[in-house]
């Protein structure tokens, strides 16, 4: 339903802009709220990029770069795959034929599946472990995970480079989703959750016969969804969109995430316009209309995480 | 006690109590276990390999040389270090300040009651989604030199056309510009969630009191929000410190060194010069300063009565 109403109101987004630049100045009263004259550009700062990407990338180079540069595509130019006689390739055609980018997506997808299905289990596992179950080395193990927190990734440069080529991750995949099997902040998240819960229920199937798996699996884990969620969206941002590990540690371009792809480009095909802005597109289509269908959950990921460097 | 005439009843019940209590710490483990060990396997277990390597000279292949604490000093006759410091510290200077502030007023208007308040929202936040990879692509694009929208834009209103990140003189403040547009979503919606934590009695008796809006702001908004600010701040600070995918996807630490990081130039020993030791060592001096300084920020807002973790 949120949806719904971004829809029906952007259709008449401009309005308050276009008559903040022809509507007479008067001091006193402005037809609508001046609040908008701050909202109104910042939006149009923050959306402006990307729209220029998706219209670009149906551009062709010699549109691009032009100057002064054009806004919106003369007409829809899906590209050329290059090669014989013709200039070099370009667009989503030159794109998906000529460079390994669905390889890339699909290498992506994988990272990005393992990553919340490990992230999913695991987290919500311990995060019960740690909420309810009493245990020797419970609070050492939970002090330890927290400290962990502080830990900034540049220290773990090195090491868990050493650590992947010793153990054979270098360029494969496993390098860029072992980082992404399990975090500190998503079994935080689950424990804060089940401590939330009342254990009525818990203690019930209990009596009734419930072992402690029974309990987690049948009762409680149900409960859960809204955390679940939050964790998902966490887990899918933050593997889909990383770049340090697959950057230290794949060099194959067969195992390249999409990320890498992407930031390999800027060296090889740095002015390739139509083929890069294409690429923009394909890899973050599927991250903006997630969040277009799912913006609630993504804030509440958002306020939670603060995740993105 | 009555150890005489009841050994024997005893020794079972002991038994059983043992095994009920390895019984609860396998199960306990068995939850909480893999994500805890996963999660110290690729933190805690690297960070102390790291301060080993780190007193070491070594290059990832010859047998590592032990060095002692040589690295470390080293680091104090380092121009180019120096010279990352500089840059980082800049970049700090001014993200923070301006990702609390711009987060703030967008937060304060998106919290009014006006219309499109959704559609804005969803603008703010869009970029949230974007990854540093496209985030860098996209960067280059607008702030071409020769034919980026940027430089259209200020030609248009008489402004000769800027290098942006090819000057040295631009790159830092560009390079803020393009975090701050990835990352303000945060800060926006940890204020917005902020303000709609005020109590509304709070604000309605300042203003049956008599106080004006401005002065509402100033002496019930302000303070409500001191917390939150703190814990922002240092987050964004470590966020700051660390910046390295934007930098890495768009200038690579140039134009003549002039964005260089401190993460950067640890990224830069460790692959390009294979200095795994003195990366090793600069991370350790990188993390050892972001404590001292996340730990001054939280003391000084302690003795300042704010309470923010």
């Amino acid at each position: 339903m949120a949806v719904d109403r971004l829809d029906a109101v952007r259709d008449d987004a401009p309005g308050p802009v276009e008559r903040a630049a022809t509507a007479p100045v008067r001091r006193r009263r402005l037809p609508f709220s001046p609040w908008h004259l701050l909202l109104a550009p910042m939006a149009l700062a923050f959306v402006f990029p990307l729209v220029q990407m998706v219209l670009t990338s149906f551009m062709d180079d010699s549109e691009i770069n032009r100057f002064p540069p054009r806004f919106l595509p003369r007409s829809i130019d899906l590209g050329s795959t290059g090669g014989r006689g013709q200039e070099r390739a370009s667009g989503y055609v030159g794109l998906l034929t000529q460079t390994p980018v669905l390889h890339w997506l699909l290498n992506s997808a994988v990272v990005a599946t393992v990553a919340v299905v490990s992230h999913l289990v695991l987290c919500s596992l311990a995060g019960y472990g740690f909420a309810r179950l009493r245990f020797h080395g419970r609070q050492v193990g939970f002090f330890l995970l927290l400290g962990t927190v502080m830990i900034p990734t540049q220290l773990l440069l090195v090491p868990t480079y050493v650590l992947f080529a010793r153990l054979g991750f270098v360029d494969t995949l496993a390098a860029a989703f072992v980082p992404w099997l399990a975090s500190a902040f998503g079994i935080f998240l689950m424990r804060q959750f089940f401590l939330s819960l009342p254990t009525e229920l818990e203690d019930a199937a209990r009596i009734d016969g419930c072992s402690t798996f029974g309990v987690f699996w049948r009762i409680v884990l149900p409960l859960a969804r809204p955390a679940l969620a939050t964790l998902a969206i966490f887990t899918l941002l933050g593997s889909w969109n990383d770049l340090v590990w697959p950057l230290v540690a794949i060099n194959d371009e067969s195992s390249y995430t999409i990320q890498l792809g992407l930031a390999n480009f800027q060296g090889t095909r740095r002015t390739q316009w139509s083929l890069l802005m294409s690429g923009n597109v394909v890899a973050t289509l599927p991250l903006v209309l997630a969040f277009l269908f799912a913006q609630r959950q993504f804030v509440a990921t958002m306020t939670f995480s603060g995740l993105k460097g | 006690m009555t150890v005489f005439a009841s050994s024997a009843p005893v020794r079972p019940a002991r038994a059983a109590r043992v095994r009920r209590r390895l019984v609860g710490d396998l199960t306990g483990w068995g939850f909480a276990g893999p994500a805890t060990f996963v999660v110290l396997g690729l933190s805690v277990f690297p960070a102390l390999w790291a301060l080993r390597i780190s007193r070491q000279k070594w290059n990832g292949i010859a047998p590592p040389k032990p060095l002692g604490w040589t690295n470390y000093q080293l680091m104090a006759s380092d121009p180019d270090l120096f010279a990352a410091v500089r840059h980082t510290v800049v970049l700090t200077a001014l993200f923070v300040p301006l990702s609390l502030l711009l987060g703030l007023l967008i937060a304060i208007a998106l919290n009014q009651p006006i219309r499109f308040v959704g559609f804005y929202r969803t603008c703010v936040f869009v970029p949230f989604v974007v990854s540093a990879a496209v985030t860098g692509i996209l960067a280059t694009f607008v702030f071409n030199p020769q034919f980026g929208i940027v430089n259209a834009g200020l030609r248009s209103v008489g402004v000769a056309p800027q290098q942006f990140l090819e000057s040295p003189s631009q790159v830092l403040l560009v390079l803020v510009l393009v975090s701050l547009w990835g990352s303000v979503g945060f800060t926006v919606v940890v204020y917005l969630a902020a303000l709609q934590d005020i109590p509304r009695e709070l604000t309605e008796a300042a203003l049956v009191d008599g106080a004006n809006r401005r002065q509402v702001f100033r002496y019930v908004t302000v303070p409500q929000l001191r917390p939150v600010t703190v814990f922002t701040a240092v987050w964004q600070t470590i966020t700051a410190l660390q910046l390295f995918d934007i930098i890495y996807t768009t200038t690579r630490g140039g134009p003549l060194g002039a964005s260089q990081t401190v993460v950067y130039y640890v990224y830069y020993q460790f692959r390009e010069l294979q200095r795994y030791g003195y990366a090793s060592a600069v991370s350790y001096g990188l993390f050892a300063v972001t404590m001292l300084i996340t730990l001054a920020m939280v003391v000084y807002a302690r003795r300042r009565g704010t309470e923010a973790f």
